[in-house]
């Protein structure tokens, strides 16, 4: 069993919690559905949306040093970062330029990804994450179960309790007002207290140098606004070229994300504040080796919506943890072996290919497309298991021919009505698992044709 | 009608396990006037095995297929999900005229008869409350029906034909066209999500009062009653072709 689907009947065991995982998210997906219908133009957009990604992604070089160029003239500092090492010490070095002992961070999945909280933890250096979902799964030192629902597989009661124990909330308290509030309190002290901040980015315009943060919550305004020091933190695939393009994305996002018209908060970084400030730190960390694949670079225009996390079938069943990457669910499951493709092979199998992903996309990735080329490549990598290839050969040479094929279908029928049931369904009959066979018919179709003819 | 000479697909599960699917669409398209030949070397589309990501091991499966129907003037399957394998993974074969034509001219049952035959009344009484499956490839591959991700005018071509029969009532669901979990050899590999994809759309089903499952997909409805009859369930599945061939008015 891989390591998903061993990860998934964990998930599943209890029952009523995988329920309601999957119904929170089915409720967040037709959210989505009631209010990208209000918007006549959708499909529209998200062929736009597609377009401009492809078109910045085809031109990323000359984008990147544009969006270089834009910021400098604005006065921020541009660095670069090759990989989680060369950025996780950038960020070091700022933070040891700057004598910051006060860091808070919004939403980033880059700094995940690069294990920048970890890293700085063993440098003596303490980050506070002030997304809501972040900061609960920073006490629990858990991983994001989703990019846009950070805590979205914790129950209110376990909220309550985690408070209880980080922030003196009372005890047995779960009422979602009350713990908000206190959370609020909490992170008031931090923001005031701020002498850095960090963010992620949603988008960064080429031709103005900005960089735009997406939140709900205002925690990235609290942290940029409250600090003397900013330093935004974007991948190299963040670049979109024009200022008007933006609106195309922002219109998109929150829409596919959670339903709402617009993120309640859209920032416009420009400049440093005076006095202050403003660092971009743009890192690759393996995108640019993807980037002039032919079948997987588009995997790259992902704006991190999370709309295939809510519309996948398998990731409401399983969990985001089940994934094991920082980035779960089908958009997870392509990045995923592009970073270390051993480690992660048996992601593109985690999921029926039912394409509802890619019709939710938003910037049109075919992930489900990409998730088959996946598969082919790491057979031919002989990265999935022997067994399976050594299986997947003979069935080739019982499917491929006439004579084979229906030796297969005669024994097939003549085991399920012969073969005892106790010997039938022991424990290598995976199928029989939750389901019975099918009930043997006395003749196939083409045993039924043939004496149709003759007659 | 135009009659048209048609190569009958009869996909391998269903040759093997489902014989009175098969028998139902041979019979549905000879009693619309069609010349139906089934060629009698046929296997399978290569779908499990690419699928699986065995897509080189299905090659000689893939050209047997090609083999066998080249010369029809379209090629009726009762699967939206082989169909759509054959229309669009055959891209890895050399695109010889042969390998062309059987892509652009193999069809799903119920889209032949809406879109090539262009019917939709057929004359049938079907007095039960009925669920329709959407089966991800035909729905989302084949464009059967609208899918509820995209933001288009609804339609579906199984509703189209099931709608006219007498008697029938058509349930709507929770979950339109959510997937059931089979997946091919995923219902191996994931053993625990697929099962609890297919009691979920079972759930679905019964909960809004359906008798019958239907789908344009065996495959889908293979998965959904071995659950039912492991669970012990009364709820039925039936392929479209026969209910589309039952007792005609």
């Amino acid at each position: 069993m891989t390591t998903h689907a061993r990860r998934a009947r964990q998930f599943l065991a209890n029952k009523s919690r995988a329920d309601w995982h999957d119904r929170t998210l089915w409720f967040v997906r037709q959210k989505r559905d009631r209010i990208a219908a209000t918007v006549p133009e959708w499909e529209n957009l998200r062929e736009q949306a597609s377009r401009i990604k492809k078109e910045a992604l085809a031109n990323l070089d000359v984008y990147l040093e544009q969006l270089e160029t834009e910021a400098i003239r604005n006065g921020v500092r541009v660095l670069w970062a090759k990989d989680a090492g060369a950025f996780n010490r950038i960020v070091l070095d700022i933070i040891r330029q700057h004598g910051a002992k006060n860091i808070v961070k919004s939403k980033s999945m880059l700094t995940e990804e690069c294990g920048l909280n970890r890293f700085l933890h063993s440098k003596g250096i303490e980050v506070v994450d002030t997304d809501l979902g972040e900061r609960i799964i920073q006490f629990r030192q858990e991983m994001p179960s989703h990019i846009v629902l950070p805590a979205i597989h914790l129950k209110k009661e376990e909220i309550g309790e985690t408070f209880h124990e980080k922030l003196g909330t009372e005890k047995g308290a779960s009422d979602p007002s009350y713990l908000t509030q206190a959370a609020r309190r909490h992170l008031r002290e931090k923001f005031l207290a701020a002498d850095m901040a960090l963010t992620g980015v949603n988008f960064a315009v080429a031709e103005t140098g900005t960089v735009v943060v997406c939140t709900n919550e205002g925690n990235a305004d609290m942290g940029v606004h409250a600090a003397p020091v900013q330093v935004h933190c974007m991948g190299i695939e963040k670049i979109i070229p024009k200022q008007e393009d933006l609106g195309i994305f922002t219109r998109l996002l929150a829409r596919n994300a959670t339903g709402q018209a617009v993120t309640t908060y859209t920032s416009h970084y420009r400049k440093p504040k005076p006095g202050g400030a403003m660092y971009i730190v743009i890192v690759d960390n393996g995108r640019s080796k993807y980037l002039g694949h032919p079948k997987y670079n588009d995997s790259l225009k992902c704006i991190r919506c999370g709309g295939c996390l809510n519309t996948c079938p398998v990731y409401r069943r399983s969990g985001g943890h089940s994934y094991g990457y920082v980035i779960p669910g089908p958009i997870g499951s392509i990045l995923a072996p592009q970073k270390d493709v051993q480690k992660y092979r048996d992601l593109p199998f985690a999921s029926s290919l039912c394409g509802s992903c890619s019709n939710v996309c938003p910037v049109k990735i075919a992930i489900h497309e990409q998730l088959y080329f996946w598969r082919q490549d790491l057979t031919r990598q002989k990265r999935t298991s022997f067994i399976k290839r050594f299986s997947m050969k003979a069935t080739g040479f019982f499917l491929s021919e006439n004579t084979r094929y229906n030796f297969i279908g005669i024994m097939a029928r003549w085991a399920i009505r012969y073969v005892p049931r106790g010997l039938l369904y022991l424990p290598f009959n995976v199928w029989g698992r939750g389901r019975e066979l099918p009930a043997p018919p006395a003749q196939s179709f083409k045993q039924w044709y043939r004496r149709r003819v003759k007659s | 009608m135009k009659k048209h000479k048609i190569g009958l697909f009869v996909p391998c599960y269903i040759d093997m396990f489902y014989p009175q699917v098969g028998i139902a669409t041979l019979e549905l398209l000879e009693k619309l006037g069609q010349d139906v030949v089934y060629p009698p070397k046929q296997t399978c589309c290569g779908q499990p095995l690419a699928n699986s990501g065995s897509e080189q091991e299905a090659l000689a499966t893939y050209r047997n297929f090609v083999c066998n129907f080249r010369g029809f003037d379209y090629i009726v399957t009762p699967s939206g999900s082989c169909a759509c394998h054959v229309r669009h993974h055959y891209a890895i074969l050399e695109q010889t005229e042969d390998v062309k034509k059987v892509r652009e001219t193999t069809c799903e049952l119920c889209e032949f008869l809406t879109d090539i035959l262009q019917i939709d009344d057929l004359k049938i009484r079907f007095p039960h409350k009925v669920g329709i499956h959407n089966s991800c490839h035909g729905l989302r591959g084949l464009g059967l029906a609208s899918a509820s991700e995209l933001i288009q005018p609804r339609y579906s071509k199984l509703r189209r034909l099931l709608e006219k029969a007498e008697g029938i009532e058509l349930v709507e669901l929770d979950r339109n066209d959510e997937c059931c979990g089979f997946g091919g050899t995923f219902s191996i590999f994931e053993p625990d999500v697929s099962v609890k994809m297919g009691k979920d759309r079972i759930d679905d089903h019964e909960r809004n009062g359906v008798e019958i499952i239907t789908a344009a997909d065996m495959s889908c409805l293979m998965h959904l009653e071995g659950i039912i009859r492991r669970q012990k369930k009364t709820i039925q599945v039936k392929h479209i072709a026969e209910i589309l061939n039952c007792n005609s008015l």
